[in-house]
């Protein structure tokens, strides 16, 4: 059996999972020591199901904590950050448009280096392993524990980055070290920035990793465990403490398998309803479709592989205009308690038109009697078109497909969609994050650009397909197991030979014990 | 009176040097924050309407060439096209007076306010494309008789060539083979000229249109107006005087490939609101045509924007996705560039299409 926990800025959430089936799930509040949640939550869940300890074969936990941290400013290192690319790249130095408090906390120790290569392999120029020697002695000297470092075309070649590494790692011993092709992809400013974020966390990770593997001993659990990250699979405890940025966004990614799960499809649309947006999520071979699309994280400018979202202006507290015909994008929001018409407000909302339609029964229904039907009926057509429409928009085809409702707004959705194959609404929707951490599988990924020229398209292919059944091996999936989830191609313009740049993500169970 | 630019100027600029593109010319983030870095040291950008330069004034614009792709990976020195302008005064012998843009569309809009910034040079108000274009010969300074060549092109060393041709085309081919060796993107000076001839062959006010195009999207956008209807509204006070919404709907086909270096697509919008039936649009790096059911309804070079429904924002064409709901504005370009002599070098036919030019004012009369 698994154990999923979720820890959230206000809520720890766990489950036990036996194979694919929910045996319970309990919700605590998240403490400031991180432990105390999980040793409370999962006491819970243990008496409750009356499981025992040693039928735990892992345990995987998701968490916001890292980004939380970023995004509150609390909690981070000065970091010393290192590019490689001169005499290239001197246009924009790093940590360029960053938010000025956040680059003030993490100090400004940027250096840049003679190094890089270009997009075909070639060096921009050798690395200037003396000025690194120079930099190790600033780094000492200001006493920086941290440092990003960050190559152009490291995606395509990381030697300089480990060989940089290498030589700051001889010269001031216990320098933490975070390379920027183990965490981003092509795009040389959003993967800096990820590397420099990554680099501030290595304290808070070290902590919270120790608080988890606490909390479980505490218990006498003495599985394995590991923490999902951004892209719906596992990392080690020991791959979290040095690159803890991987964890950003696991929530929704986490949220939408869970929910996928629940349903029992691998293919669908995810639709969350909270009480002010609908977000709107695609599911391929059960994983988030990714977003192609820079994404801000704290204020800074990033290319994490992020699931593609789309929010549209519909919750349960969305304000409802025009007799019906115009809804959102404002919503009363956490005051729908006292500002909805059943409730005793006098704000007209997407929950009073359920509920004056007769399709669910809260708060007065006494104070809805008065609503038009025709009122009712236009604002019902309105929200499942905004749904329909949104849901449609996602899709990468024209097929219909399952359409999976969570969410507590999930009650303005009574009809089926001309979209949908059908619309599932799911038990246990509730503790979903938690149940997507548990099932998550183990994945590796390549990304890179590829000349076709003199050989052909199918070879490299193949080749890069190994690569990444190899990554995902070696990062702890069953060999047996390993599938490749996901093939990109984007033809490059302009560059000779059909350069393309290619990814690959395969994934696989987690191989126990 | 010259007019110096601000961070919102920036700003602005990148938005409407986007919709300029017409889905092509690069995503201008980089070259905006290279502007801004200058602004924030102190420096400033101004810019010099086309009619208060001497006729005597020497103008070299400079640009970047070569796949956006590799520009957000290897950010540029800053210095290689100052580097290029220098060498192409020394080759010369005269200093330039100015700097200019030769393509308004996308990240070439930013990169002369770089060089304008560090030299203290003004920036002329204009540029040779007038939108974006996939090659160098197809700008209006060619079209009236200013050669391309000397051409200068320099990499992050201060390395460069100098490039000699008659035929502005052979220039293009010569300097892109050179800027594959630089590493698939470097920086160039060229079609140097005078104050007289950037009077008589370039498009005049295209970077303060680029400002005025992203500020009235922006402030309706703001103020919940309609930015499409705004954005049709400012045209006619512009040499793009003519505008229309020529197609709404939803993409429901995407198809690319890359055939000698060229990203080319095609993508199908199925219509609605009161849009019937479908739109093709043909794609070779800008969109290129628009049909519907086979009839034209705009063709190069007047621009075809696709943006997004809701939000306004114009799309490029490596963004376009199935499912988005998107707008088509069609925009007539100034006269100078749908002349007989210009359509020759940026004509549908300079890109293998067979039908000819007709503006948008025949295709969708008002």
């Amino acid at each position: 059996m698994r154990i999923g926990i979720d820890v959230g800025g206000t809520n720890t959430d766990a489950v036990l999972m036996d194979g694919m089936a929910v045996r319970g799930g309990c919700k605590s509040p998240t403490t400031a020591d991180v432990s105390g949640g999980i040793t409370a939550v999962l006491s819970d869940v243990l008496s409750r199901t009356k499981a025992s300890m040693t039928d735990i074969e892992a345990v995987m936990i998701g968490t916001t904590h890292f980004t939380n941290a970023v995004v509150e400013r609390k909690r981070l290192l000065e970091v010393a950050a290192v590019r490689l690319g001169l005499p290239a790249t001197k246009g924009l130095p790093p940590m360029v448009d960053w938010p000025e408090d956040l680059a003030t906390t993490l100090g400004r120790h940027t250096f840049m280096v003679r190094g890089g290569h270009e997009f075909d392999g070639r060096e921009i120029a050798p690395l200037d392993e003396t000025e690194l020697l120079r930099i190790a002695g600033e780094i000492r000297a200001r006493g920086l524990r941290t440092v990003a470092i960050t190559s152009v075309f490291s995606p395509v070649t990381n030697v300089m980055e480990e060989r940089a590494a290498e030589i700051l790692r001889n010269e001031v011993p216990g320098l933490l070290v975070s390379l920027s092709n183990e965490i981003g992809r092509v795009g040389f400013l959003e993967r800096e920035n990820a590397t420099i974020m990554n680099a501030c966390l290595a304290d808070l990770s070290a902590k919270v990793v120790t608080s988890f593997r606490q909390a479980l001993r505490d218990l006498g659990i003495t599985a394995p465990f590991f923490v999902s990250q951004n892209d719906g699979t596992l990392m080690t405890p020991e791959h979290v403490e040095r690159y803890p940025v991987l964890t950003f966004a696991s929530g929704p990614t986490n949220s939408m398998r869970g929910a996928a799960m629940l349903a029992g499809t691998k293919e669908a649309m995810v639709v969350d309803i909270g009480g002010t947006t609908s977000d709107v999520g695609m599911l391929m071979h059960g994983f988030p479709r990714e977003s192609a699309i820079s994404v801000d994280i704290g204020g800074v400018r990033t290319n994490f592989r992020m699931p593609d979202v789309l929010a549209v202006g519909l919750g349960g507290g969305s304000l409802v205009r025009d007799d019906g015909r115009r809804i959102g994008p404002d919503s009363v929001g956490y005051e729908i308690t006292n500002k909805a018409l059943v409730f005793g407000g006098d704000v007209l909302t997407t929950t009073d038109i359920v509920v004056a339609a007769g399709l669910e029964d809260i708060g007065d229904r006494s104070r809805v009697r008065h609503v038009p039907a025709a009122t009712i009926s236009a604002a019902l057509d309105t929200m499942h078109r905004m749904v329909d429409e949104t849901v449609d928009r996602m899709k990468t085809s024209a097929d219909p497909l399952p359409v999976i409702l969570v969410g507590g707004g999930s009650i303005l959705v009574s009809r089926d969609l001309p979209c949908a194959s059908k619309v599932i609404r799911p038990e246990n929707a509730s503790v979903a994050n938690a149940i997507g951490a548990a099932i998550a599988q183990v994945g590796g990924e390549i990304d890179r650009v590829f000349s076709l020229e003199g050989t052909s398209r199918d070879a490299v292919l193949d080749g890069a397909k190994r690569e990444a059944s190899e990554r995902a091996r070696a990062a702890g999936a069953d060999p047996a197991t390993i599938g490749i989830v996901d093939i990109e191609e984007v033809p490059l313009s302009y560059l000779p030979g059909n350069a393309t740049r290619i990814r690959v993500k395969a994934v696989g169970d987690l191989a126990v014990r | 009176m010259p007019r110096t630019l601000d961070r919102t100027d920036l700003i602005d600029l990148a938005l409407g040097a986007a919709f300029l593109g017409t889905g092509g010319g690069g995503d201008p983030y980089v070259g905006r924050l290279m502007v801004q870095q200058c602004l924030d040291e102190g420096l400033s950008v101004t810019l010099v309407d086309p009619d208060e330069l001497d006729d005597d004034a020497f103008v070299i614009p400079t640009a970047m060439m070569g796949a956006p792709t590799v520009l957000v990976e290897k950010i540029p020195s800053g210095e290689e096209a100052i580097h290029s302008l220098h060498t192409l005064e020394r080759h010369l012998g005269r200093k330039a007076t100015a700097t200019m843009p030769i393509e308004i569309g996308g990240i070439n809009s930013t990169i002369p306010l770089v060089v304008g910034a560090r030299l203290g040079l003004p920036v002329v108000d204009a540029d040779g494309m007038g939108r974006a274009f996939p090659q160098l010969e197809m700008e209006t300074f060619g079209v009236y008789g200013i050669p391309a060549a000397p051409l200068v092109v320099s990499n992050e060393y201060g390395e460069s060539a100098i490039i000699r041709s008659d035929d502005n085309r052979t220039v293009e081919w010569l300097a892109r083979g050179v800027t594959i060796r630089m590493g698939g993107c470097a920086y160039i000076a060229e079609y140097a000229m005078s104050g007289a001839d950037v009077k008589r062959t370039a498009i005049p006010r295209t970077l303060s249109l680029a400002i005025r195009i992203g500020r009235c999207l922006r402030e309706a956008k703001a103020e919940h107006r309609n930015p499409i209807a705004a954005l049709l509204a400012l045209l006619p006070e512009t040499l793009y005087s003519y505008g229309r919404v020529i197609f709404t709907g939803k993409i429901v086909d995407l198809v690319r490939e890359t055939r000698n270096g060229f990203s080319l697509g095609r993508m199908r919008i199925a219509g609605n609101d009161g849009h019937d039936g479908a739109m093709d649009i043909e794609i070779q790096n800008e969109n290129l045509i628009a049909r519907v059911d086979g009839r034209v309804r705009a063709i190069v070079p007047d621009l075809i924007c696709v943006m997004d429904t809701e939000t306004a924002e114009p799309i490029p064409t490596e963004q376009l996705r199935y499912g988005q709901r998107v707008t088509v504005v069609a925009v007539s370009v100034p006269a100078m560039m749908r002349t007989p002599e210009a359509l020759a070098v940026f004509g549908p036919k300079a890109f293998g299409l067979d039908e000819p030019f007709t503006p948008i004012e025949t295709l969708e009369p008002a």
